[in-house]
């Protein structure tokens, strides 16, 4: 890759190795910054993309989602003392997601390890952050780089997906279970498979060189046409993550090395993420911040919400009472589900008010032809994801 | 040393037997508990050591003078019945300057040679800063206050601070705020006219610290050392009989005579942790020793990074104690002499306290300047005593030692020791040639520690003979670092009682003290 090395200042925002193609299929020229790289907001509509993630195959291009390389003798217990999770449990090509935590057990990220072969190991996440990554290897003989643009990056997703990538030759794809690693061959080009995502739906990440990138997007065209594939953007993921229950950094919570203001923080027991927290693995950073939160109760959670109605709750502040006296939280996520139809969002709401079937009001400002109305409306706290269709688990998946 | 019934698990393991080590050790002891003190090396005393350096010459390895240790703990540990006697008390300071027009500053304040103002300046600035030093006194006695607690100790212990500060006075309350932030260069040219006398007072502010005298918050660290005198009595320079090493022989014994076991040769691999809290140690042997509490004297990284290990504490706790600044500037030079050596304008008198050469503050700056690149000082500035005027018994009769600390001598040199060191050691006999004429002749055995043999033989990382430096961002409730400042630290039942913690540097055991009240605070909470 030489696009690093490009004047930065002559061009503030890099090209990813499928902006090309982007560019011909972008309909209304929206494309968004994204870690550095400019992305695509909508090709078409937001509708029209939403709708191929749940009944068809989209292309969603991640590249610029930040990724590390972790070897070395020590990858292993380095992990381990990083992320929440006992890493010790990954198998080899398996992935699995973690969250990553400040001494005061406050979250700095969440993302994904991958773990190649048997001591090979990738981390990818949202956020650049590799002064973290490098001071946490303090004591540790490991080695830590960041190779976002070395590799090329695809999420294919869709209830089509595994017979998309069966017609595009990738023999045995479908025993792929949620979760695992492959390894393709596609002509001259090397693939590497996991069954991962963000739409909580099927679907496939597909991990290649840069040099690969617009033969595999073409030929992943060429062999989806006649199951309705579509390059989407961001937008109809962020619909589809929010039905998953997916956070999203800066949205759902901000990094705690970001964050300026005291209980702006937030740690994996506030944001329902306990279930990713071993405390019985061995000590990692913030486990005894967290051990005390844990015995103490979290103050606040993040948890799913079904609103009455049907206008989205966007950034709405909760009360306890359609008075809206007493404010117990706020929305992060909302949107209007299309396929659950319901009306749902993610937000952080105060103890004890957090518990699952709890009720509480979320204030809604609506935007009538340039005239604001409030309206109250009764949320409840509901499980999580929204929506989880059986297929996302299916190995190998059902034919379509 | 009674080795009877050795428990194989014991209530508190000491590692390493330096005087704050054996202080710890000793304290505990004497409050009931089983101890056991681990000592590196073949005798105890860390850098507060006697050891031979020539044929029948013998030295004060590391720290040469006592002026910190608190009276009382001396009173207390009864150090005095367990064979601590002192060859010098209340030592002089002689000013050498070339030519041989020397000032000379004694214990009890008076100065002789500079002008009459700068003389009556002296004894105006000597009252004020000893007022001031007396108003902070308290503070490096305890324990340091935890801030953002809501604990009323704590609050309690900043009050007091801010009490002695506003007890002074207004005028020298507004003093002392004044200079707390300035540089020792400024505040000495608004005070002397005498080069001499400001090379003299700069010299003590800069003294095995990373600063010139130009550098920002050097009043702090002059006050820092003054402050560390007033709280121990105000004894002055001292030096005891047998060198440093006997005040921490005098140690073990009175930690002996209380139960306490010292071993030495007993290198500590390990610190043991079991279920998050510290359990015992792993000697380098393969030995395993079982504790409730383990308390380390060793630098705060050696304790952290090698012995415990970065995978038993938070990420963040670790880039702290990696990023304390403990790279030494300071080495010491030992000289066998076949006689006495002569300063040029300095009677025999002034050979029993300690000569300094500092000619202005202008030559430290020059000094220090190298320092900052990577280089030693092309023209030292040193801190000479010559033990066997007060003590023959470290040479053989007729003959003598000296024993100089020598800055700066910068712990990375560019070109590396390896070559450095002879080219240092010249240097530095050049310098003290020009001052005693002669003195190279009479040279029968000659060693230079640079701080990376310091480092190496006291197993302090960088060299550094405070175990970091002691400046404003390494002060009180930051030292060594936050999360680890009240010597807890964040593995349960793990201590640190050595010159990393508050109060720091110089053989002065505080840090050992406060560290064992510490443990029996937490042992009362606990039980």
């Amino acid at each position: 890759m030489t696009q690093s090395l490009a004047p930065h200042f002559k061009q503030p925002l890099l090209k990813t190795p499928f902006h090309e193609r982007a560019r011909a299929l972008s309909q209304v020229d929206s494309f968004i910054p994204w870690a550095g790289y400019t992305t695509v907001d909508v090709f078409t509509t937001m509708e029209q993309e939403y709708f191929a993630i749940r009944n068809a195959t989209t292309l969603y291009d991640l590249t610029p989602m930040v990724k590390y390389r972790v070897a070395g003798p020590d990858a292993l217990p380095y992990l381990n003392r990083l992320v929440t999770r006992d890493i010790e449990k990954l198998g080899p090509d398996r992935v699995t997601y973690c969250v990553w935590c400040n001494d005061a057990g406050h979250l700095i990220d969440d993302g994904t390890v991958f773990r190649f072969g048997a001591s090979e190991y990738r981390i990818c996440t949202a956020e650049r952050q590799i002064d973290w990554l490098l001071d946490s290897a303090i004591g540790f003989d490991v080695e830590v780089a960041e190779v976002t643009e070395h590799i090329a990056a695809l999420a294919v997703q869709g209830p089509t997906s595994c017979a998309v990538l069966k017609a595009l030759g990738l023999q045995g794809v479908e025993k792929i279970k949620p979760f695992e690693i492959g390894y393709f061959a596609l002509g001259p080009h090397r693939l590497t498979v996991s069954r991962t995502g963000f739409t909580g739906d099927l679907g496939y990440e597909l991990w290649m060189e840069p040099g690969s990138a617009e033969a595999v997007w073409d030929a992943l065209m060429e062999a989806g046409r006649s199951r309705g594939i579509r390059a989407i953007g961001s937008q109809a993921l962020n619909v589809a993550r929010i039905e998953a229950g997916f956070l999203l950094p800066n949205v759902d919570f901000v990094s705690a090395e970001h964050t300026i203001r005291t209980g702006r923080d937030r740690s994996p027991l506030e944001l329902g993420l306990g279930w990713l927290v071993d405390f019985h693995k061995g000590h990692f950073t913030g486990r005894r911040a967290l051990l005390n939160e844990k015995i103490q109760g979290p103050r606040r959670q993040l948890v799913g919400l079904d609103i009455a109605g049907n206008k989205p709750a966007h950034n709405s502040l909760l009360y306890t009472d359609d008075g809206g006296k007493r404010e117990v939280g706020s929305v992060t996520s909302a949107i209007w589900s299309p396929t659950c139809k319901r009306n749902i969002a993610l937000a952080i709401v105060d103890a004890p008010h957090f518990r699952m079937g709890s009720t509480v009001w979320a204030e809604i400002y609506l935007n009538r032809e340039l005239v604001w109305e409030r309206r109250m409306s009764r949320a409840q706290v509901v499980e999580r994801p929204f929506f989880a269709p059986e297929r996302r688990r299916m190995t190998p998946p059902a034919e379509f | 040393m009674t080795v009877s019934a050795v428990p194989s698990r014991y209530d508190c393991v000491v590692i390493g037997a330096g005087h704050n080590g054996l202080v710890c050790a000793a304290t505990l002891a004497r409050a009931g508990r089983s101890v056991l003190v681990l000592e590196a090396g073949n005798q105890v005393g860390g850098a507060a050591v006697t050891r031979e350096f020539a044929p029948g010459f013998r030295v004060s390895a590391g720290a040469h003078l006592l002026h910190l240790v608190p009276a009382q703990l001396l009173r207390e540990l009864q150090l005095e019945s367990h064979g601590l006697k002192w060859a010098a008390r209340g030592m002089g300071t002689t000013a050498l300057v070339p030519g041989g027009a020397n000032l000379s500053l004694s214990h009890d304040g008076t100065v002789l040679g500079p002008s009459a103002a700068d003389a009556q300046a002296y004894s105006i600035f000597r009252a004020r800063m000893r007022r001031f030093a007396a108003a902070l006194a308290p503070a490096l006695s305890r324990s340091p206050p935890r801030l953002g607690t809501s604990e009323w100790a704590d609050r309690l212990a900043l009050l007091r601070v801010g009490w002695e500060i506003r007890r002074l006075g207004r005028r020298d309350m507004r003093e002392l705020l004044r200079i707390g932030g300035m540089n020792v260069h400024d505040l000495l040219e608004e005070n002397f006219e005498s080069e001499a006398l400001k090379g003299a007072l700069g010299f003590d502010a800069v003294l095995g610290a990373n600063f010139g005298p130009r550098s920002p918050g050097t009043v702090l660290t002059l006050l820092y050392r003054l402050a560390g005198e007033s709280a121990a009595g105000d004894s002055g320079l001292s030096q005891p009989t047998g060198g440093m090493g006997a005040l921490c022989n005098a140690l073990a014994e009175a930690a002996s005579a209380a139960g306490a076991t010292v071993r030495t040769g007993a290198t500590v691999a390990t610190i043991v942790v079991d279920g998050d809290r510290a359990a015992g140690v792993v000697l380098q042997s393969g030995e395993s020793i079982g504790a409730r509490t383990v308390i380390s004297s060793a630098d705060p990284k050696t304790t952290f990074l090698r012995l415990l290990g970065s995978r038993h504490l938070d990420a963040g706790f670790v880039r702290r104690v990696s990023h304390i600044r403990s790279r030494g500037l300071a080495a010491k030079l030992h000289l066998a002499l076949n006689r006495a050596p002569s300063f040029s304008g300095a009677g025999k008198a002034s050979l029993r306290g300690r000569l300094l050469i500092s000619p202005s503050l202008q030559h430290i700056e020059l000094a220090y300047n190298h320092a900052k690149y990577g280089e030693f000082s092309s023209a030292p500035i040193m801190e000479v005593t010559v033990p066997t005027i007060n003590d023959p018994t470290l040479a053989p009769t007729g003959q003598h030692v000296l024993s100089a600390i020598v800055q700066y001598a910068p712990y990375e040199l560019k070109e590396g020791w390896q070559s450095g060191r002879h080219r240092f050691m010249e240097t530095a006999l050049e310098a003290l040639e020009a001052y005693a004429p002669g003195l190279r002749s009479c040279v029968v055995g000659e060693e230079l520690l640079t701080p990376v043999d310091l480092e190496h033989e006291f197993r302090t990382s960088g060299g550094h003979w405070h175990h970091g430096d002691l400046a404003f961002d390494q002060f009180l409730m930051v030292r060594p670092v936050p999360g680890a400042a009240q010597y807890r630290t964040p593995v349960d039942r793990l201590f640190l009682c050595g010159a990393g913690c508050h109060p720091g540097g110089g053989v002065m055991g505080v840090a050992g003290r406060n560290a064992a009240r510490q443990v029996l605070t937490v042992d009362l909470k606990s039980a």
